[in-house]
């Protein structure tokens, strides 16, 4: 399914990674996902929370770069070779994935992937029609 | 030591400003007939070249600008025909906005004169053997120093700059007596000679520094480390190139070669011409000049003259190393860069806002200018991609390289972590102590 993730511009110094969670916790946001991609001097903070448009205002308001993308969210079943069978999907029709991480899932038996492609919309209908299905948006929107 | 010109370079005073008279008049009649932007200038003015009669009339003459040489360019302001220019020099580093000047035969001549005379006064000779390492090029230091150190009949090394291995080994080898470079360019020499640890092979005697700025204490650590003297020369494209004032051996300010050139000092922000001692902007009238001559032309830098007589015996006034710069022109690495050709660069990264917020960071380390600049990340400039970020940051300091001509160390910052002072925020921090 698709999600609406929020990422954020951070320096790599002291605090600024603690100053995002602050506001974000202030705000009543819940952080459901998270992943960081950085180099010596800065990174990219990618997360699925709550409310992202809330949380991009929020941030704004201390000064913190956001943009809200649409990400894939994949259910993936909890046991060796789940993950592989649910890349396959993607691979054999030829989809590149710009980054991905895990997020929690409170569905019993599956593991979270969230995933940045190109068209999102396209891919998610890939995913539908392969045995794997996809998760409901509640499961993960509530955590 | 000894002087080139005696008849020139100890005329009195008041001969000197009959000599400069002379010449302004011719100046000006030509300048008048040749240059269409001078001839406008002095039409708006209502001056005709018949209302100048000598140097007490030159307060009433136009000012003349570094943008005029842009509104010009390339050969707009030459005021002979391109037959009689023999050679062109333009300023390095910057793109789509070099000026461009010419000398005629006459003017060469005079230029190496300007320059021996300086080499003579600082006691070369022709069994000097000269490295000149400035830059062989557009930029004027090279053939500059060149063609001066040939005219005292020493021997020239045209060794132009970098490689600085090379440069010391040719050195010691080719027992060169002088060098001319840049301060900063001597401070590296000077601590490579002493890592090298040939110092006592090096058969140097003195240097020529010039085309950036340096302290006093900068000159005691090259004569330190050299184990020579050190002088400091002056000059600029517009009005010549390095030789239009230079050091006597008393290195109490720098001589301006008044039968050529005519300095004043005046107020940068009314134009005003300020009192005899005082500090303010230079400009230039250059009255022996052919090829590109200028009246008054403002070099922006902060100065201030001395009239009396020099222990030397030499009348021609006397400049003090400029101080500052009357607008935000900074010199980093021997480069002049503008905060404006930054702001040009960053614009086109702005997507359809405005420039993206940034400062210049300045500092010297291990007597090398290093140069930052900050720039405060965007909605446009983000996206949740690290590697498109990458190239971004890669593209701004590619296209910073070719607009400069200088390396730049792109750092991308949080939004509105770069202080904003009354709306216009503090562009440029320049920690170098000179
Ligand atoms: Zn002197």
């Amino acid at each position: 399914m698709l999600v609406e993730q929020i990422s954020v511009f951070i320096e790599n110094k002291k605090g600024r990674l603690s100053e995002i969670a602050e506001v974000l916790a202030q705000n009543n946001i819940d952080i459901s996902a998270l992943s960081l991609a950085d180099t010596d001097e800065y990174g990219v903070l990618r997360m699925i929370v709550t409310d992202p448009h809330k949380a991009k205002k929020a941030l704004a308001d201390h000064g913190v770069i956001g943009k809200v993308t649409t990400v894939l969210a994949v259910a993936i079943e909890d046991r060796p070779g789940g993950f592989y069978e649910a890349l396959t999907v993607l691979t054999d029709n030829g989809v590149e994935i710009k980054y991905m991480y895990a997020c929690v899932s409170h569905e019993k038996g599956k593991a979270l992937m969230i995933l940045s492609v190109e068209n999102p919309v396209e891919v998610e209908k890939m995913i539908t029609q392969s045995k794997d299905g996809i998760t409901n948006p509640s499961a993960i929107y509530r955590i | 030591m000894a002087i080139l010109h005696p008849e020139i370079e100890t005329l009195p005073r008041e001969e000197i400003k009959k000599l400069q008279s002379e010449k302004l008049v011719w100046q000006v009649k030509r300048m008048y007939e040749n240059v269409e932007c001078f001839r406008n200038r002095m039409d708006e003015k209502g001056l005709k070249p018949e209302d100048i009669h000598g140097v007490e009339d030159l307060a009433k003459l136009p000012f003349s600008y570094k943008q005029d040489l842009r509104d010009y360019y390339p050969y707009g302001l030459f005021a002979e025909p391109l037959e009689n220019i023999r050679r062109v020099h333009a300023s390095s580093g910057t793109t789509g906005k070099r000026i461009v000047v010419g000398y005629t035969d006459n003017d060469l001549d005079m230029w190496s004169d300007c320059v021996a005379r300086m080499l003579k006064a600082i006691g070369l000779s022709d069994k000097d053997i000269f490295q000149v390492s400035f830059g062989y090029g557009l930029f004027t230091g090279g053939f500059g120093l060149h063609a001066g150190v040939e005219k005292i009949g020493a021997t020239v090394i045209p060794m132009s700059s970098g490689n600085t291995s090379l440069q010391i080994q040719t050195m010691v080898d080719f027992k060169a007596t002088a060098i001319c470079c840049t301060p900063s360019y001597a401070m590296y020499l000077a601590e490579e000679v002493e890592k090298a640890g040939v110092k006592d092979q090096l058969s140097l005697k003195v240097g020529v520094f010039g085309a950036e700025p340096w302290s006093e204490s900068m000159r005691h650590e090259i004569e330190e480390k050299l184990g020579i003297k050190a002088y400091d020369i002056y000059g600029l494209s517009e009005i010549l190139g390095p030789g239009v004032s230079c050091e006597c051996e008393y290195q109490c300010g720098m001589h301006v070669w008044e039968d050529h050139f005519i300095p004043e000092i005046i107020d940068p922000d009314t134009g005003e011409v300020l009192p005899e001692g005082s500090t303010g902007e230079l400009v230039f009238t250059t009255i022996s000049k052919e090829g590109f001559p200028v009246i008054r032309y403002h070099t922006r830098d902060i100065c201030s003259l001395e009239y009396a007589p020099c222990k030397c015996g030499r009348t021609h006034i006397r400049m003090n190393k400029p101080s500052g710069r009357s607008d935000d022109m900074l010199i980093i690495r021997g480069v002049n860069v503008f905060p404006s050709q930054i702001e040009e660069v960053l614009l086109d990264f702005g997507g359809n806002e405005i420039t993206p917020n940034y400062i210049i960071k300045i500092d010297r380390v291990n007597n090398t200018d290093t140069f930052d600049l900050d720039v405060e990340m965007s909605e446009s400039m983000f996206t949740d991609d690290l590697k498109s970020i990458t190239k971004t940051e890669k593209a701004i300091t590619e296209k910073l390289r070719s607009a400069l001509g200088l390396g730049v160390r792109v750092h991308l910052v949080n939004p509105k972590t770069i202080a904003r002072s009354e709306g216009k925020a503090k562009r440029v921090l320049d920690l170098r102590k000179l």
